[in-house]
């Protein structure tokens, strides 16, 4: 080939000059082993070991400022008064609310926009950048700013006043058209008398089990946020889909819109799970813009179970029931989250 | 050559790393001058930040040169603070001084777990013990030591009001006021749609403050007293009477009264968009901020049946064990106690002094009316600023309160009440 080629014997000894004798005195296991070392061990201790430290605290009786570790007697009585609080259940009422609308919308928002993207419309990259953007923004910042926004006196309230919307419907004699949004309290679609009837202990609950009203401006924010990430997911995984198997399609006589539900959408499933999992184990955790945005609400009606870790934790000091519902929101993302793990290991 | 070089970088990286938390210890500063002091407390409201102020210039003539750090976390009845000191209290890394409300919080949160040293030697070297009412400076005695000194006794329950539109509306508020003259009053301005009650309460402890108030009012300061140590339980008659007549109350609010803080909810009534609000008197911080006039813009009353009671919600500061800088410390706790200190601080924040000998001229008709009060009227704790239950019981009170202004539910609230206080150790 090149004029730089080795003749035969040249080429031996540059194999024996250019590879160096492994002089290691350890085999490679046991380098791999020790240079994952430090990761294992700072992984257990403040993972693992803080983990089984929470789970000790949730069954002690450790309940103000001065530590107490002695066990609770049953050790289950922190969890079983934790799920007897209506704070706890109105938490895991608005948790399910808030996970499906945000989930529901944030994914076909999401996968709307990618699908806008990839019809090539003019300046694309810069609407690209622009779904993106809110991505980048902190929690808090949105929880703030959409606070503003939801202002029943000051904020987007103002625009039907503005639009004319408020003067047209007084002109009619009705109600001006003012939600509390944040600030309202009700609950619709309330299911208590339904479950009571299947389920006789229902009837005293005091949480009223339904959709809070308050919940849908914070879920609105949430999907504002992330719609942007879940469109770049999906805009990732079209273009995984050769264009090949679209040219087939419209050569079989296929329509847009047909090659987009029958084939482009379930060729997307890998992805529409992945998605799924990482909004599912944000919203079971969300903290940040729950707080900022709306605190926990009247009547409960926007807590969060980790805003009920934080102010039964710091506020009341009661450690034991701050650390039981911890233990609850690990095992729930756990749920989620080791079904996933095993089923994409396995597939590698 | 490389290895020369890379051990004289390591040699220096090394000697960089030793060296560098001996230059975290600065000289210790005899006596007080220069040195650092950083104050945690939560007042960040226009009243409140102005009041720290200046207690902060009079430290500074103490000692010029000493750097004030001024740590504050916003946050009405300091909830958020509270959180955030515990977090450096357990970690070690305590602020030189805090701001504590005596009772409960002090000897409980603080004294028990032996957070703060005992500042006795200076009640009797600045000669406090004569000039400090026995009754509160025994909220902060504990064997014997005293653990903290005020600077202001609060007022908790006071109704505020705007004047020019009640004169507007032709509605007078004489010099008490009771429950059936306020519904009175507050169906007047509901018919002429005003709305008659400002609450602010995206932070509970304002609506627990209203409830708080007008269970003193219904039951009166004894029965209020017995409910602490256990004599009085939460689902007494009297009391189940006081939830359903602050149920009628909350009637009475503002719509969006779960979007403002506290203080927002009082410029509501500046502004002359509602007109009662029910406060401790650090509201009056606010009216001062905002240039209004005593009796001429706004006016106030004691809440409504509380008459003859006095609601103590003092603020003191106390000396950290290890505290980073305990000289400048003894001296900031000085300036607090201080006659000088108390006539500057007080005249801005609302409250009046703990000291009994200040110069009453130096404060406007409303401390002079609150001191008048409270030397005479019965003394009852607050448990929404965590003086008269613990902690668990104060945030199972806000929760209670945060279901029972959706769900008006007065028999699960006393129920749950009566669980809180079991579980939180007061009562049987």
């Amino acid at each position: 080939m090149s004029s730089s080629a080795l003749t035969g014997s040249q080429a031996q000894r540059a194999a024996t000059v250019l590879v160096p004798r492994r002089r290691s005195w350890l085999p490679e296991r046991t380098q791999s082993f020790l240079l994952l070392l430090p990761s294992f061990v700072a992984i257990a201790i403040f993972v693992y070991v803080f983990i089984a430290m929470t789970l000790y605290v949730s069954i002690s009786n450790w309940r103000t400022l001065k530590m107490d570790l002695s066990l609770g007697q049953p050790p289950y009585a922190t969890y079983l008064s934790m799920f007897a609080q209506p704070r706890f259940q109105a938490d895991l009422r608005n948790t399910l609310v808030f996970t499906i609308l945000f989930m529901g919308l944030a994914v076909l928002i999401g996968l709307a926009l990618a699908i806008l993207l990839d019809r090539n419309l003019r300046g694309r990259a810069v609407f690209r950048n622009i779904f993106l953007f809110p991505y980048a923004l902190s929690f808090v910042v949105t929880g703030v700013a959409w606070r503003w926004i939801f202002n029943p006196e000051t904020g987007i309230n103002l625009f039907f006043n503005i639009l004319g919307i408020n003067p047209l419907l007084s002109q009619f004699g009705l109600e001006p058209l003012k939600p509390g949004w944040t600030t309202d309290p009700t609950v619709w679609l309330q299911v208590n008398k339904v479950l009571a009837a299947v389920w006789p202990p229902a009837a005293g609950l005091r949480v009223q089990l339904g959709i809070p009203a308050a919940i849908i401006p914070v879920a609105i924010a949430a999907v504002w946020q992330l719609s942007g990430f879940v469109m770049a997911m999906y805009t990732g995984g079209m273009a995984t889909i050769s264009d090949e198997v679209r040219q087939a399609a419209r050569i079989d006589g296929a329509t847009e819109g047909e090659i987009y539900r029958h084939i482009i959408i379930p060729m997307l499933k890998p992805v529409t799970i992945s998605i799924v999992v990482l909004l599912l184990h944000t919203s079971l955790k969300i903290f940040d813009l729950v707080f900022t945005m709306a605190g926990p609400g009247p009547g409960f009606a926007t807590d969060v179970p980790a805003i009920f870790v934080f102010e039964q934790t710091f506020r009341a000091t009661r450690y034991n029931l701050g650390s039981a519902a911890a233990i609850f929101m690990l095992v729930l993302s756990g749920l989620v989250i080791v079904p996933y793990l095993r089923h994409s290991l396995k597939e590698g | 050559m490389v290895t020369r070089r890379r051990s004289v970088l390591m040699l220096s990286l090394v000697l960089a790393l030793v060296l560098l938390p001996l230059g975290a210890y600065s000289a210790t500063a005899a006596g007080p001058s220069g040195g650092k002091l950083e104050v945690f407390s939560w007042w960040t409201s226009g009243g409140e930040a102005a009041a720290l102020d200046s207690l902060f210039k009079e430290f500074a003539k103490v000692n010029p040169t000493g750097e004030i750090i001024n740590a504050t976390v916003a946050g009405g009845g300091g909830t958020n603070a509270k959180a955030v000191l515990q977090t450096r209290l357990a970690g070690g890394n305590p602020p030189d001084t805090w701001q504590v409300h005596p009772g409960n919080e002090l000897l409980g949160q603080y004294v028990e777990p032996g957070y703060v040293d005992p500042i006795t030697d200076l009640y009797k070297s600045e000669g406090w013990d004569k000039v400090m009412p026995k009754g509160i400076v025994d909220q902060m005695t504990k064997d014997g030591e005293i653990y903290g000194v005020l600077c202001g006794v609060h007022r908790g329950n006071g109704l505020w009001y705007n004047k020019k539109v009640l004169d507007a509306q032709g509605i007078t508020v004489g010099a008490t006021m009771s429950f059936d003259e306020f519904f009175k009053a507050a169906d007047q301005l509901k018919a002429a749609k005003i709305t008659p009650l400002c609450v602010g309460d995206s932070n509970i402890f304002a609506s627990a403050q209203l409830f708080e108030n007008t269970l003193l009012g219904v039951i009166g300061p004894e029965k209020y007293l017995g409910l602490w140590n256990g004599s009085v339980k939460f689902d007494a008659p009297e009391v189940k009477q006081a939830m359903t007549t602050f149920g009628k109350m909350l009637d009475y609010q503002n719509a969006d009264h779960s979007a403002l803080s506290w203080d927002q909810a009082v410029k509501k009534l500046m502004d002359g968009e509602c007109v009662f609000n029910s406060m401790g008197d650090w509201a009056y911080g606010e009216f001062v901020k905002a240039g209004l006039k005593d009796n001429v813009d706004f006016g106030w009353v004691g809440h409504p049946g509380t008459t003859g009671s006095f609601m103590i919600v003092a603020d003191g500061f106390v000396l950290a064990k290890n505290a980073p800088d305990p000289e400048n410390t003894r001296a900031w706790l000085a300036v607090i106690g201080s006659k000088a200190g108390q006539e500057v601080f007080n005249p801005l924040k609302g409250s009046i002094p703990a000291r009994t000998d200040v110069d009453r001229a130096k404060f406007g008709p409303y401390h002079n009316w609150s001191m008048d009060s409270f030397a005479k009227d019965a003394l009852v704790p607050t448990v929404v600023h965590g003086s008269a239950a613990p902690a668990a019981f104060q945030q199972a009170l806000f929760d209670s309160v945060t279901v029972f202004i959706v769900d008006r539910n007065v028999d699960a609230f006393a129920t749950a009440l009566v669980k809180a206080a079991q579980e939180s150790g007061f009562a049987e």
